[in-house]
């Protein structure tokens, strides 16, 4: 059916009246459909990244560690012994607000193909998630959907859940944040990138058949011209992890040989995408036939099968000689395998179907001149230093401590990860409810440590300054376990684009974020931009998710947070002046949502987070745990609860306020727990070092204990601690 | 110790429990197949955890007519040992290896945590290196696990000491609250009539060493290596 | 020839998703849901021409396969 491009259509594909005009000119001609529907998969936001990328490009992306930065289906890193990681994190907001079951669990799956694609083994999932406000409506049916979805399909492919992070805020009412990160082992040797080359080379189609998933933007342009709209109406993505297990083992199996020649997940516009982004990579034609497409549903238009976004399917380039011997071992995992077309020198991107041509398009216009917008910004607007003492004190700490502890931003996440599987693979050397997550590469003493941050409040008063703490808390959090931090993924979440002021937190937290990431030697090798989360105006925090990895070289050196026995001294590492804007504290205690978030000395964490990593390794440190939201005394509570052990405080002579000092979100800082024997030398080392050290007390009894004071009994403690999730999902 | 692990599409504790069981006969197992016919002489048989056909119709149902399951059984019905873990188990109980079902979870939720049991039946080759009564931690890794049968089964089960592992308390008490799916009677795992099958939904073989977070597992795995290396 | 086979619990054995589907049922407002059972509905399109044959294959599908007889009955349903 021959249909003429109208400006609504136009417009209902997401193309601006002047990126259209670009296309007229380009191709001298007006589209048809098919053409023009391909045309608005590749240069929307998702795929173009048109809003962000003279500022991604700014970004620091290179260092000794890294082998594949940004570019790639995931970030590739060296970890030493010819292996490398290969991780990336990616949002799938969106989808999970529409159906939360189905939408996590397929951005589980897209995350971990990213991954495999490249010839990794996946060995570790991790999450950022965000909700809105707990007594909001849809909250707590979408917990329950995301949690199920991220359990259900992880769990099925056998590929740990280990750790993640966790929001509540009225910011996420109308626009919650699924952010999936995924990582993976490999040999040096054997990565594969999805470069096309050579002419005539087959393109091969393998995994899932296609169907009318996900089919977007054109929905309402089709329906008008359809008068099957009911049936061809698109569906939600729904995923299968069964199918991806397959799917992961048979291109496993095939990359062990050498039949690959570039290979390409089929995500988002997946035929389309894929194919155009391999030929472009290789500065190649590519020619494909939709006959040859295995499809799930009869009388499939061209249109559909190249915009739908159907599973866990991927698109190679192979060597002729090899392909049949790659057929076998598709078919013997019971997979599609199909022949769908091939290279070619035309730089031409060509689909073919029921004998007619249905597209001709120039591959580099596709793919290299999607528009790309210098979008006018506007600074966040400085927010004003709060002091501690416009900020009153508590009178009863052990209630406030209670209700920090056992209130929706700390309150244990277990009812979450106890529906993950974290123990599959056997390598789970620290499991979630620690600062990092710790996998240990299989058949060696190497850990991979990994941690989702960021924290949307600071980032929402401050950008830079919140942009650099994401970097800096996921910093701490693997230097926290004694790991040395590799390099960072992405997921910069934030409303529309096309205002000055969201461009211009944007802005601010790119800035923060290359700043620290250049200090801290933590380059970005991968991730994603999601924009225009927002509802009816109303933006989401802006919140850049940071998903970071390090190494251990020896997973028997490493720390977690729990306290370990009696008499142990706890020592406050780093400078503690009682910071309060932007803190738990301020919020939920004391109503207090204005001032600036904690500056972040980006020297003193890179002295402080090596200092605690050192004596880690040296075997100095019995327990160590980072210092952030809730602060101090909150740290020290969730130490006592790991380790069902109490602690004698008592506040040193130079304090400051309490309620700063014991509340305070200053950064850089960590708790590390020495034994009477090894104190000294942890001392001295850090006089060497310059790095601050005080001490705070040590490990004791039952009770929390201050001054002689009891605060709170840890029993207490914990049940505050552990209810309120269960009992909210239940309520 | 010559063993075999059998492979279906969807299994993910393959590798791990061929992890457990080289480490303690110091021999790798055979992996096996789901679509071989026959089995090569073998001292140890294991079904593994996972979602073969990604659980989709009923855990274990598919699996359970897979072409290798009537060498399987044939090898149970002769001695050889056979050990289901998780999803083993509910595969057993799908081709009748072992008698009930196992059900969606009562809290409805998949649960991976470690759990504790205790060792109830300890004369089969599989417990001889725990104490009667012995409390072990294991972690659980499921969403149907729910064991159920009929009254007459479970009294048979219970009269005939074919109950292999209960979920207790840390002091061993076998209660409700100790119950994390709603077993009947705290079951986790039982055998057979011949006492060489023993079908359990918790993992021995995630916790073989101490950096795991503990080693209670690894006895199963040492006592079936010792026993079978004498053979 | 279509056949529709329903698959449920047979009675007695506990329904932990039926309960949750009651309570939920309750939480919106719906008085008077005594009991909630659920259980799966399955379509097969088979090629066979007899009834009779067809329901035969259809049982042992069932009984093989598609139902768990310690805890699920079936019924079949042929429809021309």
């Amino acid at each position: 059916m021959r249909v003429s491009v109208t400006p609504e259509i136009v417009a209902a594909h997401g193309l601006k009246p002047d990126e259209y005009a670009h296309i007229l000119r380009v191709l001298n001609r007006e589209p048809n459909l098919t053409e023009l529907g391909i045309f608005s998969a590749m240069w929307n936001e998702h795929c173009s990244y048109k809003s962000s990328r003279v500022w991604l490009r700014t970004m620091p992306t290179t260092g000794p560690q890294v082998v594949c930065g940004p570019g790639e289906n995931a970030g590739v890193v060296d970890i030493g012994d010819g292996q490398v990681a290969i991780f990336k994190m990616e949002s799938h907001n969106h989808p999970s607000f529409i159906e939360p079951y189905q939408g996590a669990a397929t951005g589980v799956g897209g995350i971990m193909r990213d991954v495999f694609t490249m010839g990794a083994r996946p060995v570790a999932n991790l999450n950022a998630l965000r909700f809105g406000a707990p007594d909001h409506a849809r909250t707590r049916h979408l917990v329950y959907g995301v949690v199920a979805g991220i359990g259900g399909y992880g769990n099925c492919i056998g590929v740990p859940t280990v750790g993640g992070e966790v929001n509540f805020d009225a910011g996420y009412n109308g626009n919650i944040l699924v952010n999936a990160m995924c990582i993976g082992i490999a040999d040096a040797s054997k990565v594969f990138y999805s470069t096309a080359s050579g002419i005539g080379n087959p393109v091969v189609y393998v995994g899932s058949k296609t169907g009318r998933d996900g089919i977007h933007g054109a929905s309402m342009a089709s329906a008008e011209f359809d008068e099957n709209s009911e049936e061809k109406r698109p569906t939600v993505q729904v995923g299968d992890p069964f199918t991806e297990k397959l799917l992961l083992e048979a291109c496993l199996e095939l990359m062990a040989g050498d039949a690959v020649i570039a290979i390409q997940d089929m995500g988002a516009a997946g035929l389309t995408c894929s194919a155009v982004e391999m030929a472009s990579k290789g500065g190649l034609g590519l020619l494909l036939d939709l006959d040859k497409v295995p499809c799930r549903e009869a009388g499939m238009t061209a249109y559909e099968m190249m915009l739908s976004e159907s599973q866990e399917r991927m698109l190679m380039v192979l060597h002729p000689d090899r392909t049949d011997a790659a057929r076998a071992i598709f078919e013997r995992w019971e997979l599609d395998f199909a022949i769908v077309g091939e290279t070619t020198d035309t730089g031409r991107f060509i689909i073919r179907h029921q004998g007619e041509t249905v597209a001709d398009l120039p591959v580099d216009v596709l793919a290299e001149q999607a528009p790309v917008y210098q979008r006018p910004w506007t600074p966040t607007p400085p927010a004003p230093y709060l002091p501690a003492k416009e900020i009153p004190d508590t009178d009863d700490l052990g209630a406030t401590l209670a209700r920090l502890m056992g209130g929706p931003h700390l309150a244990s996440r277990r009812w979450i990860w106890e529906q993950y599987d974290h123990m599959v693979m056997g390598d789970t050397i620290q499991r979630p409810g620690g600062d990092a997550a710790v996998v240990r590469v299989h058949n060696s003493r190497k850990g991979i440590a990994a941690t989702t941050d960021v924290t949307p409040r600071y980032c929402a008063a401050a950008p830079k300054e919140g942009g650099k703490q994401a970097i800096a808390e996921a910093f701490r959090n693997l230097c926290a376990v004694g790991a040395k931090p590799l390099a960072v993924t992405d997921c910069l979440n934030f409303g529309n684009p096309e205002r000055p002021e969201i461009m211009g937190q944007f802005v601010g937290c790119i800035e923060g974020i290359s700043e620290a990431c250049i200090a801290l030697d933590m380059p970005i090798v991968s991730g994603n931009v999601s924009l225009y989360n927002e509802t009816s105006g109303v933006a989401i925090p802006p919140t850049p998710a940071i998903g970071a990895i390090g190494l251990l070289a020896d997973v028997d050196k490493m720390a977690t947070v729990a306290f370990k026995q009696d008499g142990d001294e706890i020592f406050v590492i780093g400078e503690t002046q009682g910071h309060l804007g932007q803190s738990l504290y301020a919020r939920e205690i004391a109503g207090r949502k204005d001032g600036a978030p904690p500056p972040v000395d980006l020297a003193a964490e890179r002295r402080n987070g090596d200092f605690i990593r050192s004596q880690i390794i040296a075997g100095n440190v019995a327990a160590a745990h980072d210092i952030s939201d809730g602060g101090l005394l909150v740290a020290i509570a969730e130490m006592a609860l790991a380790g069902g052990l109490g602690c004698m405080l008592s506040l040193p002579r130079n304090a400051g306020p309490r309620h700063g000092f014991l509340f305070g979100e200053d950064q850089a800082r960590y708790i590390a727990c020495v034994s009477p024997q090894k104190a000294q030398a942890m001392i001295a080392a850090a006089q060497e070092k310059n790095v601050p050290v005080t001490r705070f007390g040590s490990v004791a009894g039952r009770d929390i204990v201050l001054d002689g004071k009891l605060v709170h009994s840890v029993a207490g403690l914990r049940s505050a601690h552990e209810n309120w999730f269960p009992a909210y999902m239940e309520g | 110790m010559k063993s075999c692990v059998i492979v279906f599409p969807g299994s993910n504790c393959d590798r791990d429990v061929a992890v457990a069981i080289e480490a303690s006969s110091g021999t790798a197992p055979l992996m096996v197949w789901h679509g071989e016919t026959a089995l090569p002489a073998c001292d140890l048989i294991v079904l593994p955890g996972g979602f073969s056909y990604g659980d989709y119709l009923r855990s274990g149902a598919m699996a359970a007519r897979a072409p290798i399951m009537r060498a399987v059984l044939a090898k149970a019905a002769s001695g050889t040992p056979v050990l289901g873990l998780c999803n083993g188990f509910q595969i057993m109980t799908e081709a009748g290896m072992l008698p009930g079902a196992l059900m969606r979870n009562a809290g409805l939720k998949f649960i991976c945590r470690d759990v504790f049991l205790k060792v109830e039946n300890t004369d089969n080759i599989f417990n001889r290196r725990y104490a009667s009564g012995q409390v072990v931690r294991f972690p659980i890794s499921h969403h149907d696990g729910n064991y159920f049968t009929d009254a007459a089964t479970l009294d048979r089960l219970e009269s005939t000491g074919r109950i292999a592992f209960r979920y207790c308390a840390p002091d061993g008490a076998v209660n409700a609250s100790a119950n994390p799916n709603g077993s009947l009677n705290n079951i986790a795992g039982i055998l057979n009539a011949a006492g060489n099958v023993l079908g359990m939904m918790p993992h021995p073989e995630r916790l073989i060493a101490p950096e795991l977070g503990g080693s209670d597992g690894r006895a199963m795995f040492d006592a079936l290596a010792s026993l079978l290396q004498c053979a | 020839m279509k056949a529709r086979i329903h698959i449920t619990l047979k009675k007695g054995v506990l329904d932990p998703q039926g309960k949750a589907i009651a309570n939920a049922l309750s939480h919106l407002g719906f008085d008077g849901v005594e009991e909630v059972r659920q259980g799966k509905y399955i379509e097969i399109d088979l090629a066979d021409g007899d009834k009779a044959q067809a329901r035969a294959k259809l049982d042992a599908m069932c009984a093989q396969l598609l139902a768990n007889t310690v805890i699920e009955n079936y019924t079949v349903e042929l429809q021309a």
